[in-house]
């Protein structure tokens, strides 16, 4: 049924579609070249101290500069381990402690208060307790960015647990199956949209809040104390190489990761579209 | 019957989520008392509580409270007054979108609290560095939810609405705004929570003076972990009855009272 439409594609004529892809691509370059532009100018007109200011050239070059060294390559490194170590604390704990909520009434009763307690703080304002505690380095850097994505993590696995619909557990049950079938192909199954969707958001969330964290907790290396430390020597052009790559890994992380897991379980399950 | 059956369920779970609330605060206050760590790292509850009265007394939290609430407030009231209206001119018109969107979507996925160094640089210390973070912060999911409001309008209504006559003027304010305004009212939300986060963080790196970030931070420096309690309590107060209370009441008045989401159980 799937290869029909495919073969329709290929029948037709391919010239046309690869100039609407053209055309695509054109305007969605548009508004940079313009903005680009604009950078140009106020760079080179001199209103600006370069310094300050750098043309795009310079922050290409910087780029360009530190990625060959490995500098670069090393600081988004050390920042994609931790945001690792972190994330998958908080997917452990997240996903067991939502479930927990989910499936009985004695966890969500206990959980419940303590979890809508500490989510409307944001996680940053915990840094400096955290740093306290478990000392500067990496241990409180990993610790806060696990912290800080547990909270939406729990939260969308208890509402897919709860969202499982009470038909599905009915018939598998009557169909005989015990209950640690009955929760890996029903319940797991059945809350994975949401699951997915928190682990997306928390991992979104740890991202944001992991550059400031690593300043705080000053770490040797990472993205964060990159474009810290390079404030120091008034290095506008490596501080702005190192936004963009911060702001590619994010977009990254997002499209590449959570897109390709979508695809592979919940969409082709067809229980959510594309 | 049922409803016996539901106020006995409520109070058994209001019981024991209280019981967890003070089991969870006795557990602290025990190892806080017990001497394992320093009493400087692990203030006992009722320490940390006058140590907020005092701080209420003297007036220093008041003025903390403020700076953070006028920064904050600055760079929101600025992001909806740039993103709303330009949401809504990409989601009338082909070309405003198909020149902001990509921009957008490019900036987007890049933190607010990185820009600091650079906004630092450009602008000073200061306040202006802050309410520019939080401006960035809050600017996206205003402006993309404005715009996908916009976009979301049942067409059936437009239809329904030129049939009956109305002009052009009368379909954007009485029908089209309206009909996104949930998505605005999401987009508030979320503009909300972005810029509270990105005023604690910017006050921890480049206010100087004054804020509930910097005390925060600042109160590390003299091993205060007291009043960092207390200032992150008051920072979690002020978020939920924003939350609760600002949005609450703004989504009770338009969206619920014309019909359009139903209130939440409960």
């Amino acid at each position: 049924m799937a290869a029909l439409p495919e073969t329709l594609a290929a029948e037709a004529p391919s010239a046309t579609q690869t100039e609407s892809r053209l055309r695509a691509i054109g305007r969605n370059a548009l508004p940079f070249l313009v903005l680009g532009l604009l950078w140009e100018i106020a760079g080179h007109a001199g209103i600006f101290p370069p310094k300050l200011f750098p043309p795009l050239e310079t922050v290409g070059a910087a780029l360009y500069r530190l990625t060959v060294s490995g500098i670069l390559p090393l600081h988004a490194a050390e920042s994609l381990l931790r945001l690792a170590a972190g994330f998958a604390l908080a997917a452990v704990v997240g996903v067991i402690l939502g479930i927990l909520m989910g499936r009985s009434r004695y966890a969500e009763d206990m959980l419940l208060p303590l979890v809508s307690i500490g989510a409307p703080i944001p996680g940053i304002a915990y840094a400096p307790l955290f740093l306290l505690w478990f000392d500067l380095g990496n241990t409180s850097a990993i610790l806060l960015v696990g912290f800080v994505s547990a909270f939406p993590i729990i939260f969308n696995t208890w509402t897919g647990v709860k969202a499982v619909k009470e038909v599905w557990v009915r018939s598998a049950q009557v169909m005989g199956a015990d209950n640690s079938r009955l929760f890996r192909q029903v319940i797991l199954p059945g809350a994975l949209p949401y699951i997915l969707t928190g682990l997306r958001l928390g991992l979104a969330q740890a991202w944001r809040i992991l550059v400031v964290v690593e300043l705080l907790a000053a770490v040797p290396w990472g993205l964060g104390l990159l474009i810290f430390g390079a404030r120091q020597f008034l290095a506008t052009d490596v501080m702005l190489a190192g936004i963009a790559v911060i702001g590619i890994i994010g977009l990254a992380l997002e499209k590449l990761v959570f897109q390709k897991l979508e695809q592979m379980t919940v969409v082709r399950w067809g229980m959510m579209q594309s | 019957m049922t409803g016996v059956h539901l106020n006995r369920d409520r109070t058994r779970s209001l019981l024991l989520g209280t019981a967890t609330v003070l089991a969870v605060a006795a557990l602290y206050e025990l190892t806080a008392r017990s001497g394992l760590f320093p009493r400087a790292l692990m203030p006992t509850i009722p320490k940390i509580a006058t140590t907020f009265i005092d701080l209420c007394a003297d007036g220093t939290m008041f003025w903390h409270v403020f700076y953070t609430l006028y920064r904050m407030l600055t760079g929101f009231a600025l992001a909806v007054i740039v993103g709303l209206p330009l949401g809504v001119l990409m989601g009338r018109f082909r070309a405003v979108e198909s020149f902001f969107l990509p921009i957008a979507s490019a900036l987007m996925p890049i933190p607010s609290l990185a820009w600091v160094p650079v906004f630092i640089l450009w602008f000073g210390l200061g306040n202006t560095v802050t309410v520019l973070i939080v401006f960035y912060a809050a600017m996206f999911p205003m402006l993309l939810s404005a715009w996908s409001g916009m976009r979301s309008v049942n067409q059936l209504w437009l239809r329904a609405a030129g049939a009956m006559g109305a002009d052009a003027r009368a379909l954007f304010w009485k029908v089209i705004l309206p009909g996104a305004s949930p998505f605005i009212i999401t987009g508030l939300r979320q503009a909300f929570l972005r810029s509270w986060i990105a005023v604690v963080g910017a006050e921890m790196i480049a206010a100087s003076e004054w804020g509930l970030g910097w005390v925060i931070y600042d109160s590390k420096e003299f091993l205060n972990v007291d009043v960092m309690l207390a200032s992150v309590a008051v920072i979690g107060v002020i978020g939920f009855a924003f939350e609760r209370l600002v949005f609450g009441s703004l989504e009770r008045a338009t969206v619920q009272r014309w019909g359009m989401v139903r209130a939440a159980k409960g």
